[in-house]
């Protein structure tokens, strides 16, 4: 059984260290698309987290039964059905930010953190250490959404969670909304300062010149 | 990667039995979640109504939502041919399942409004203040560039000044056509007069004359989407849509 020092490192290592977006730099479509609103980028969060989570424990605890040769679909399969477990508890208890998120979260399906970490650690590893793993990942993800989404909010609308923070200019305010960072694309911007951010504080991330 | 673990049966039995899990998952959760979503689905209507009826706040709550619906809306139904109030075909009477049956429903013809069938009886809400009628709420759809788009046009008790449209349900490119949900565009359309001598004179157009009291705005870049928009309006304000109902007035008696 592992101790307690490794499963700290699976559950917090990829916030800074081992981030998934900013390191493995999996995952950016989704990133992308839905960090325009914070409360997207949460719930988005969560979704993810949670299917990232119970597809590693799941493929964890059958992993000495799966077949090597058909690893990838049955993978695909246990995550596919999560996500739509995912999508149908958003419809009914979360209407309106499933209809903001649309596509986006039976996206999750494809996304990479998911498969990746399946294929990479859930089929070699435990099924704690595997789960733990699914959420330190599912945080290193919620992390750069969050940042990303605060920023975005923050300069584009003024707001955070729809709470006015800098009054606009249409409303009365003082403060004219960046209309750069309403668009989906901003993000590539603030996804590559993140990057360098964590880079500078983390040298060791630098992949060495050529 | 022992030779036992990859025998043909074996496989074939694994994936058997995770297909066979994961669908049980999947369709219990599809199964015991339905009523919630319905609930929310009629909700989401009912708010969409709202905003059409220029009732809608951000934020309200499901109770509030329904409260202030049973409060000032009110809804009946019209004989399209007719233009009269009529009963209810069914309880549950739904104008859009209802258009996919033949005895219930008239054949499209001479619109491209990109359907093609309309049922013969559809829902109207009219919004109340004591017992005037301050605006009439009328669903009308009709295909954008990728879909059907669903709305809600309400007009002032006039029947020709449009006060709002409201598009609840669309497919259309996000950016672009998607702008039909914007409120910057949805707000172009109040005010503008449906019939000029009787005739549906409403266009969506190029860089129209904001003054010009015919005609809205396309957006840009959404041109198969404006047309679609205005096939929509002229379709359900004209004589084979709402058009009688909209002459005869019957909301005044």
């Amino acid at each position: 059984m592992a101790d307690a020092k490794e499963m700290k490192k699976a559950l917090f290592g990829p916030i800074l260290d081992n981030n998934p977006i900013a390191l493995q730099v999996l995952g950016i479509c989704s990133a992308l698309a839905i960090t325009t609103k914070l409360e997207t980028a949460l719930v988005m969060s969560l979704a993810l987290t949670s299917v990232v989570a119970f597809s590693n424990l799941f493929i964890s605890l059958i992993r000495n039964q799966i077949p090597s040769s058909v690893r990838i679909i049955i993978q695909m399969t246990i995550i596919a059905s999560l996500v739509i477990v995912v999508d149908q508890i958003l419809k009914a208890y979360s209407y309106e930010i499933s209809k903001q998120l649309s596509v986006f979260v039976g996206l999750i399906i494809t996304n990479c953190i998911v498969m990746g970490r399946a294929e990479a650690y859930a089929m070699k590893s435990p099924p704690l250490m595997s789960f733990l793993d699914g959420i330190g990942n599912g945080l290193g993800y919620s992390f750069i959404l969050i940042v990303i989404g605060t920023i975005k909010e923050l300069f584009g609308f003024g707001t955070i969670l729809g709470f006015e923070i800098l009054p606009l200019v249409q409303n009365g305010g003082w403060y004219q909304g960046n209309g750069l960072l309403i668009l989906p694309f901003s993000s590539f911007f603030l996804i590559a300062g993140m990057i360098w951010f964590i880079r500078t504080i983390r040298p060791e991330q630098v992949e060495p010149k050529e | 990667m022992s030779a036992k673990k990859e025998s043909l049966g074996k496989t074939v039995g694994i994936v058997v039995a995770v297909c066979l899990v994961c669908s049980i998952v999947v369709s219990g959760a599809a199964v015991g979640l339905r009523s919630i979503q319905e609930t929310n689905a009629a909700l989401d209507k009912k708010s969409n109504i709202l905003a059409a009826a220029g009732l809608y706040e951000m934020g309200m709550s499901g109770s509030q939502i329904e409260s202030t619906f049973s409060e000032n809306v009110e809804q009946r139904y019209v004989d399209l041919d007719t233009g009269e109030f009529t009963e209810a075909p069914t309880p549950d009477y739904d104008m859009y399942k209802a258009a996919k049956q033949a005895n219930w429903s008239t054949k499209v013809e001479g619109s491209n409004v990109g359907f093609q069938r309309r049922a013969n009886v559809a829902s109207v809400w009219l919004v109340k203040e004591g017992n005037d009628v301050n605006r009439i709420i009328l669903p009308v759809h009709g295909s954008g560039l990728w879909d059907l788009m669903y709305g809600f046009l309400a007009l002032d008790a006039d029947g020709e000044t449009v006060a709002e449209l409201v598009y609840y349900q669309q497919k259309e490119t996000p950016g672009l056509g998607g702008e039909v949900q914007n409120p910057a565009w949805q707000e172009k359309w109040e005010g503008k007069k449906l019939y000029e001598d009787g005739d549906v004179a409403i266009r969506v157009k190029k860089s129209a004359n904001p003054d010009d009291p015919y005609a809205v705005d396309g957006l840009s870049g959404a041109t198969l989407t404006s047309n679609g928009v205005e096939n929509t309006i002229r379709y359900w304000v004209g004589e084979n849509g709402f058009g009688p109902f909209l002459k005869k007035q019957a909301w005044r008696s």
